[in-house]
C-alpha cells in the first residue's frame, strides 16, 4: 500500500526537527509580475511549538533513505525505523499550498543521503527549481547541501535558494571520526569554502553588472551539536568565530544534543543540554553584534560558560576594574557592555543624552534592566547602590533576589541546578 | 477649559489640532462626536474634518520627524485606548514647538517615551497578525481569514499580504470592528460584511462552502505542526510567551485534532533512561 501524504509527512517532519536552523530574513526576494509570495521583509514566526520554537519554514527531509551511519542521527542506516521518501511534486504542492494559506514563509529542505550525494542533492536543486521556474514562487527557500555533492550542484542550488547550509555538526575531526565514519572535515568544509567564493563572486560581479543572478542572498549557514561530544564551550565558540571569519557564515546554530538513539559511543543524557545552549547562542550575539572576543568570554583557565549567569554579565564581574560607567558620558561600545543594556537601549540612550541629562528613572522607562545594570553604572555621579559590593554578592543578589532569605534562596537554588539538568 | 469632538477618523483629529492653534485655545480633551463633555464649565467645540487642514497638520509633523516616528502618530490614532487622542496632541504641539530637530529621540519626555511605545506596541500586533492569520480557501476560490486583534491594526497589514498574495483572491476580516480588507486580484479595498459567512466569527468556515481540498491541508499542517516538537524540550511557558492564548482561535494547528496525534516511534533511547523516566 502507498503510504499517505499524512504519514509521510508525519516520518519526514519528524526526522527533520533537529535541525535547528529555522531563519527566514534576509532573502530580498521581491514579488515581480503578480507571483506567489514575497521574501524581502523580515522573517516571519507563523507559529511555535510546545518547546517553544519557532515555526517559520516547512521544514522536511524528501527522504529518510540514508546510506550513513552517524551515531547521533535518528535516521542513521542502523536504525530501524519507518522510511518515507516525497516525490518532488509532493513538496512542491506543501510548499505551496501551505504557504497560500500563510502557514509558513517557505521551505528548508533536507535529505537524507540514498544512492550518493549528487543523486540526493539534484533531487533538493530539482524542488527548488520547480517552485521558481513554474509557480512563480518568491518564498524563502533553504537548501541543505549534501557534503561530497559536486560544484556544480551546489552552484545551481545557489541560484534558486536564499540559503545554503552544510552542518558541521561536530567541533572537531576527532569527534566526527567517531560518531560519523562517513564524514570528514574536508568534506564539509569544501562545498562551505565554495559557497563563499560564489557569493564574493555574485556580489563583485554585481556591482558590475545589476542583472547578475542572485547567489543564496540570505547567505549560508551551519549547525553544530552540543553535548554528544566532549569539547568544550571555548572549542565550539572558537570554532563558530573563524567559520563566521573565514567562511563568512551567517549563522551558526548550537543543536542541544537530544538522545535518539541508543550508542556507546554517545552520553547518556536525561534532558537535552538546553541551559549550556542557551549560553552558547548568547555568546555568539555577543561575538557577533556586541564587539566582544571571543577570547574575553572563554579563556583558558575559563573554557566553559557559566551556566548560572549569562556571559555578558559573568564578563562584567570578571572586569570590575572598567566599571562603574557614567551613562551620560561613556561611549557606546562600552554602554553596549553593561548588563541589562542591550542595542536597542544603548542606541536610545545616546540619542536621548543630546536632550537632557539622564536620570535613573530615565533609564527604567528607556528599558534598562536595572536590577543587572545598577552596580556598573553611575547617573550623574550617582550609584544606586549606597554600598560597594563585591563580585560574589553581585552574583548572588542577581541570581537569587536580593531579599536573601534562607527559604527564598533555596527554593530558587533547587530550581536553577533542576533546569541545569 | 476646552473640550473638542471630532468624528472619529485620523483626519478629524488632525483638524483639531489645527483648530486649537487656530484658536490658541488647548484642548483639555477630545473626544469622538457624540461623547459627553467631561464637566459643565467644558466649552465644547465640534470640529468637522476639513482635509486641506488635516493634511497642512499631517505634513508639517512630517517635516519634522524621522519616518518611523511620523507613522507612529498615525499607530497611535489606530491604538484607540483611551487618551490617545490627547497624547497625539500633546506630541504635536511639542514637535511644533520644539527648534531643534530630532525632538522624537528626547526619550527623557514621557509624551515622546509613550509614543515610541505604542509604536513597539503597534509593530507588534501588526507582525503578530502578519504570523497567525491563517486562510481558509472557499469554493470560490476565495482566501478567506477571520482576525480580532488587540489594536485596530488591519490598515498596517495591507501591503504586507498584498506584496506576498499577488496571485491569489483574499479577504482579511476584523471580526471584532466589523469590517475587513479584500483583493480581488487587481486592488484592495475595504469592505463591510452584512452577514459574515458560517463559521467566520468562531474561525472555523463550514465545510459546505470550503472547497475540497482545504480539510486535507488543515490536517496536513496539524499533523506538521506536531510532529516538529521535541517533546524532550517541551517549554509551555516559552510556547505561552510567543504564542498567547487569545491568538489560538484562528490557529489552525490549535484546533481539536481529527485523529489523536501519533508519535513516530523512530528513536531508540538508551534502556537507562527508559527506567528513568518510564
Amino acid at each position: 500500500m502507498q503510504t499517505s501524504l499524512v504519514e509521510k509527512l508525519s516520518i519526514l517532519a519528524d526526522s527533520a526537527k533537529y535541525d535547528v536552523s529555522c531563519s527566514s530574513s534576509g532573502g530580498k526576494r521581491k514579488n515581480e509580475g503578480k507571483g506567489l509570495g514575497n521574501a524581502e521583509g523580515m522573517g516571519i514566526c507563523h507559529s511555535y511549538t510546545e518547546d517553544g520554537r519557532c515555526v517559520s519554514l516547512l521544514k522536511i527531509l524528501l527522504t529518510n533513505f540514508c546510506i550513513f551511519d552517524c551515531a547521533y542521527c535518528v535516521s542513521r542506516k542502523s536504525n530501524d525505523v519507518k522510511r518515507a521518501a516525497f516525490t518532488v511534486q509532493e513538496v512542491v504542492d506543501l510548499t505551496i499550498n501551505f504557504y497560500r494559506r500563510n502557514y509558513i514563509e517557505g521551505l528548508f529542505l533536507s535529505s537524507g543521503i540514498f544512492k550518493n550525494a549528487d543523486y540526493t542533492m539534484e533531487r533538493l536543486v530539482r524542488v527548488a527549481k520547480k517552485l521558481r521556474k513554474e509557480h512563480n514562487f518568491n518564498g524563502y527557500i533553504h537548501l541543505k547541501t549534501i557534503p561530497g555533492a559536486s560544484e556544480e550542484l551546489v552552484k545551481e542550488a545557489g541560484l534558486y535558494a536564499d540559503r545554503l547550509s552544510v552542518n558541521i555538526e561536530l567541533p572537531t575531526e576527532q569527534s566526527l571520526q567517531s560518531l560519523a565514519p562517513e564524514k570528514n572535515f574536508t568534506e564539509v568544509l569544501t562545498p562551505m569554502g565554495h559557497i563563499k567564493d560564489q557569493l564574493v563572486l555574485v556580489k563583485e560581479e554585481k556591482k558590475l553588472f545589476k542583472s547578475t543572478p542572485s547567489f543564496a542572498p540570505a547567505g549560508q549557514s551551519t549547525q553544530l551539536i552540543v553535548g554528544a561530544t566532549a569539547e568544550s564551550d571555548r572549542q565550539i565558540l572558537t570554532l563558530a568565530d573563524g567559520l563566521y571569519q573565514n567562511y563568512q557564515l551567517k549563522r551558526v546554530y548550537y543543536s542541544g544534543y537530544v538522545p535518539v538513539v541508543t550508542d556507546s559511543r554517545l552520553p547518556i543524557l536525561s534532558t537535552p543540554p538546553i541551559i549550556r545552549e542557551n549560553r552558547l547562542y548568547q555568546a555568539d550575539w555577543l561575538v557577533r553584534l556586541y564587539g566582544f572576543g571571543v577570547n574575553e568570554l572563554v579563556d583558558e583557565q575559563n573554557p566553559q560558560l557559566d551556566l548560572q549567569i549569562d556571559p555578558k554579565l559573568a564578563w562584567a564581574l570578571r572586569n570590575r576594574h572598567v566599571f562603574p560607567l557614567e551613562i551620560n558620558t561613556a561611549e557606546y561600545e562600552l554602554i553596549l557592555r553593561v548588563p541589562g543594556i542591550g542595542i536597542k537601549s544603548a542606541k536610545k540612550i545616546v540619542a536621548a543624552r543630546r536632550f537632557a541629562h539622564l536620570t535613573w528613572e530615565h533609564l527604567r522607562q528607556i528599558g534598562v534592566v536595572l536590577k543587572r545594570a545598577k552596580y556598573f553604572i553611575t547617573c550623574g555621579g550617582r550609584s544606586l547602590e549606597t554600598r560597594e559590593w563585591d563580585e560574589e554578592a553581585i552574583r548572588r543578589r542577581i541570581i537569587f533576589g536580593e531579599k536573601g532569605s534562607r527559604a527564598n534562596l533555596w527554593g530558587s537554588q533547587l530550581d536553577l541546578f533542576q533546569q541545569a539538568g | 477649559m476646552h473640550f473638542y469632538t471630532y468624528d472619529g477618523s485620523f483626519e478629524g483629529l488632525l483638524t483639531v489640532v489645527f483648530e486649537a492653534y487656530e484658536r490658541k485655545a488647548w484642548p483639555d480633551q477630545i473626544g469622538r462626536e457624540g461623547e459627553a463633555p467631561p464637566g459643565i464649565f467644558a466649552t465644547h467645540l465640534f470640529v468637522p474634518t476639513d482635509e486641506a487642514k488635516a493634511k497642512r497638520v499631517w505634513e508639517g509633523l512630517g517635516r519634522k520627524l524621522s519616518k518611523e516616528a511620523w507613522e507612529n502618530v498615525y499607530k497611535t490614532y489606530l491604538w484607540e485606548q483611551p487618551g490617545f487622542e490627547m497624547l497625539i496632541f500633546r506630541f504635536a504641539r511639542l514637535v511644533f514647538s520644539s527648534q531643534q530637530k530630532g525632538v522624537e529621540e528626547n526619550f527623557a519626555d514621557a509624551c515622546v517615551q509613550k509614543i515610541a511605545a505604542i509604536g513597539k506596541q503597534m509593530f507588534r500586533e501588526k507582525h503578530r497578525m502578519e504570523a497567525f492569520i491563517r486562510f481558509q480557501r472557499t469554493q470560490d476560490g476565495l482566501f478567506l481569514a477571520p482576525i480580532s486583534p488587540d489594536f485596530n491594526v488591519l490598515p498596517l497589514i495591507i501591503t504586507h499580504f498584498e506584496k506576498r498574495y499577488a496571485d491569489q483572491p483574499w479577504l482579511i476580516y476584523d471580526v471584532r470592528r466589523q469590517y475587513g480588507a479584500y483583493y480581488d486580484l487587481e486592488q484592495v479595498s475595504l469592505v463591510s460584511l452584512e452577514e459574515a459567512p458560517r463559521g467566520l466569527r468562531q474561525g472555523q468556515l463550514s465545510p459546505d462552502i470550503l472547497t475540497e481540498v482545504e480539510p486535507l491541508y488543515q490536517q496536513l499542517w496539524q499533523t506538521y505542526f506536531d510532529h516538529v516538537n521535541i517533546p524532550e524540550r517541551k517549554n509551555k511557558k516559552l510556547h505561552l510567551l510567543h504564542m498567547p492564548k487569545r491568538y489560538w482561535k484562528y490557529l489552525t494547528e490549535k484546533k481539536p485534532r481529527q485523529q489523536a496525534h501519533q508519535p513516530i516511534q523512530n528513536k531508540q533511547v538508551p534502556t537507562e533512561l527508559r527506567q528513568l523516566n518510564p
